[in-house]
């Protein structure tokens, strides 16, 4: 009888839950905006799943154009515990205030505590616009 | 006649003879002072519970429910903001004396054989204490409360193997936190904790009963003391000094209530309660894959080492002044806590963070909201609307109005009393406003004060707005305003406007010549917008 409470108690906290999390890409401004070189912080409309509620939210991303048409977007948060990095222009690196990591451009680690390069969001390009997906990837 | 009553219920309960029983109990001739820190948990403790009680009756636990509740009570509930207060410092003050507690007891020796089991639970009893505070963090659901679990939910995910388990558990996806843990964190706050916590004090107090408080090795040659009336008075006169402070601090320290949790602020840098603060510097130690030796090992390996403290240490019970050992190793620990504490403060200063609980609704709504406000009044449209009241005109505060924008353009023209005192923009956006106005707005619309009025039909007859942005609307090509009256003083400002690259040198701004009250009323209102 425990086991018949405990298996299914298990699963209900700790298995994910089976909401569909579908990529969708959406407008984030046109190519021209962006500087070869120079991150800059894009701001679209991100569809989110949070448990039962499905909505739009305002999201950010960082974002570099590498090359003519070639666009990376990392998530805003950094990869050691979570925290809102920013761009220090001076270093050009990306510099975390919680516990000091810092990224290169292309999001690898410089130093720091964080283990993993940024998180990115899956990016198109068409027609010269830049399009953003829903689903951040795990470098 | 009350002798018999008492006798009857003794007789049938027992109740008199437990409580003789609970205050004749034998305790060392040494007992004294460095003794009353249990008491003082325990009372501590009850404080949290009534309060946490209190608040939750008038508390929504959602996200952004949470938070219009939570500034709800400090804003409008009589005596809300002393509740929330007496709640927030109480917790500090909390983890202030369980340490005490724990560092007499270490001292001293108390935790040796047969008060094992005793220390164990007061280390689990101490953990409950920090779940409290970690789990209680988050129920605000401003910035603070939001950017400091992100952190927490991802320390949790560095632990080895546990790791994905843990965050599926604390209702997070790995990165960001929502609706899912926010309710997990509720319900172990209020619903997990409590009873656990209730069960290990009574275990607890039961443990310290059971094998009497610990003597000390002179004890043995002096006649023993009862725990009343002496040692009750030092307890009582104990709390009474703690809960002095208590309540010194919530009146005279203000507990802000930041921007509501907003996961695209990438201004906020969190920052712990101040309990946590050494353990978010000792992070800072570890890189790379080191991290989760900071992050995880080493705490656990630190907690572990505290449960076993009793049997480390198996020696026979000595005199305070002889435990060298135990004293060095307990400063020791304090300094440690204490230059990691310090250290933290001084390198991460905490986010500058507006407290929103006292911002009023018309420093929140936007230029356009307030300017039409400003129409509103300069074209005494409340002489016939009287806002919160039936007149000649419906109330337009109670619902936004359902004519049509033609109709309502028409109206405002022709009821004007001195022809032409609105332009034609600016009867559009008053029919605009009255169909659409949000509930902040309605509250700016009754409240607002008159200057700050004015000041908004002077940025709006200047579209500062093409450039600058206000309250979330407006252009960027100049810097949001937001704020401004912290970044710079008013004569700044005011000289600013009519010669910008004088004071900003890349500025591209044009120079704005206002008359002197229109220039003092445009400085009071952007002034008086907050971050």
């Amino acid at each position: 009888m425990g086991m018949a409470l405990a298996a299914p108690a298990a699963a209900y906290l700790l298995v994910a839950d089976n909401s569909k999390r579908r990529e969708n890409f959406v407008e984030a401004g046109s190519l021209a905006q962006l500087k070869i070189g120079e991150p800059q912080e894009v701001s679209f409309e991100r569809t989110r799943v949070d448990g039962w509620r499905n909505f739009q939210e305002k999201s950010i991303a960082w974002v570099v154009r590498t090359s003519e048409n070639n666009v990376v977007a990392y998530s805003p948060q950094c990869t050691h515990l979570g925290c809102a990095y920013h761009w220090e222009q001076s270093g050009k690196q990306f510099v975390c205030p919680c516990h000091g990591s810092r990224f290169s451009i292309d999001g690898k680690v410089l130093g720091g505590p964080a283990a993993r390069p940024l998180d990115r969001y899956p990016v198109q390009v068409e027609n010269s616009k830049l399009l953003i997906g829903s689903e951040i990837e795990k470098a | 006649m009350f002798r018999r009553l008492l006798d009857w219920l003794d007789d049938r309960t027992g109740v008199e003879s437990a409580v003789k029983h609970f205050l004749y109990e034998e305790i060392p001739a040494s007992s004294g002072w460095h003794q009353v820190f249990g008491s003082v948990a325990l009372f501590a403790f009850l404080v949290q519970a009534a309060t946490g009680i209190l608040l939750a009756l008038n508390y929504s636990p959602a996200p952004v429910a949470a938070y219009d509740s939570v500034r709800y009570i400090v804003t409008q509930v009589t005596a809300g903001r002393l509740m929330r207060a007496l709640h927030h410092w109480g917790a500090s003050l909390m983890i202030v004396v369980v340490v005490l507690h724990m560092l007499q007891t270490f001292v001293w020796g108390a935790y040796k054989k047969p008060r094992e089991a005793t220390w164990i639970g007061g280390v689990v009893l101490l953990l409950l204490t920090l779940a409290f505070g970690l789990s209680g963090y988050l129920l605000p659901w401003d910035n603070r409360a939001y950017w400091g679990t992100v952190v927490t939910t991802q320390i949790s995910a560095l632990a080895p193997g546990a790791g994905p388990l843990l965050v599926r558990l604390l209702g997070s996806d790995g990165t960001s936190i929502g609706a899912i843990t926010f309710t997990r964190f509720y319900v172990a706050h209020v619903q997990l904790l409590p009873p656990l916590t209730v069960l290990l004090i009574a275990l607890h107090v039961y443990l310290v009963r059971r094998h009497g408080v610990a003597p000390a090795p002179e004890d043995e040659y002096q006649p023993k003391k009862k725990f009343y009336p002496e040692q009750v008075a030092k307890d009582t006169i104990a709390i009474f000094g703690w809960f002095a402070v208590l309540m010194g601090m919530a009146i005279l320290a203000r507990v802000p209530l930041g921007h509501m949790a907003d996961p695209t602020d990438l201004s906020y840098v969190p920052r712990p309660e101040w309990y946590f603060l050494f353990l978010f510097q000792f992070l800072k130690w570890f890189e790379g894959p080191l991290e989760v030796v900071g992050a995880v090992i080493l705490p656990t390996l630190a907690i572990v080492a505290l449960i076993l403290v009793p049997f480390i240490d198996r020696g026979k019970m000595k005199a305070v002044r002889r435990r060298a050992g135990a004293i060095g190793l307990a400063v020791l620990a304090v300094i440690f806590w204490g230059g990691l504490t310090a250290r933290a403060v001084t390198t991460t200063p905490e986010s500058r963070e507006m407290d929103m609980s006292l911002v009023k609704p018309w420093q929140q709504i936007s230029a356009g909201n307030m300017a039409s406000i400003g129409f509103f009044r300069k074209a005494q449209c409340g002489s016939c609307h009287v806002l919160g009241k039936s007149g000649v005109g419906p109330d337009l505060a109670v619902a936004p109005s359902s004519r049509p924008a033609d109709w309502l353009e028409g109206h405002i023209r022709s009821s004007l009393k001195v022809p032409g005192a609105l332009t034609d923009d600016q009867v559009k956006m008053l029919a605009a406003f009255v169909s659409e106005r949000s509930v902040p707005a309605v509250d700016a619309w009754q409240n607002a004060p008159q200057n700050a009025v004015a000041g908004a039909v002077v940025y709006q007859a200047n579209d500062c707005g093409s450039c600058h942005k206000l309250n979330g609307v407006g252009d960027q090509l100049g810097p949001p305003l937001n704020g401004v009256g912290e970044r710079h003083d008013r004569s700044w400002i005011e000289q600013h406007f009519a010669d910008p690259p004088k004071y900003s040198p890349d500025s591209i701004m044009p120079p704005f010549k206002f008359k002197p009250d229109e220039l003092k009323l445009i400085t009071d209102y952007i002034t008086a917008i907050p971050r």
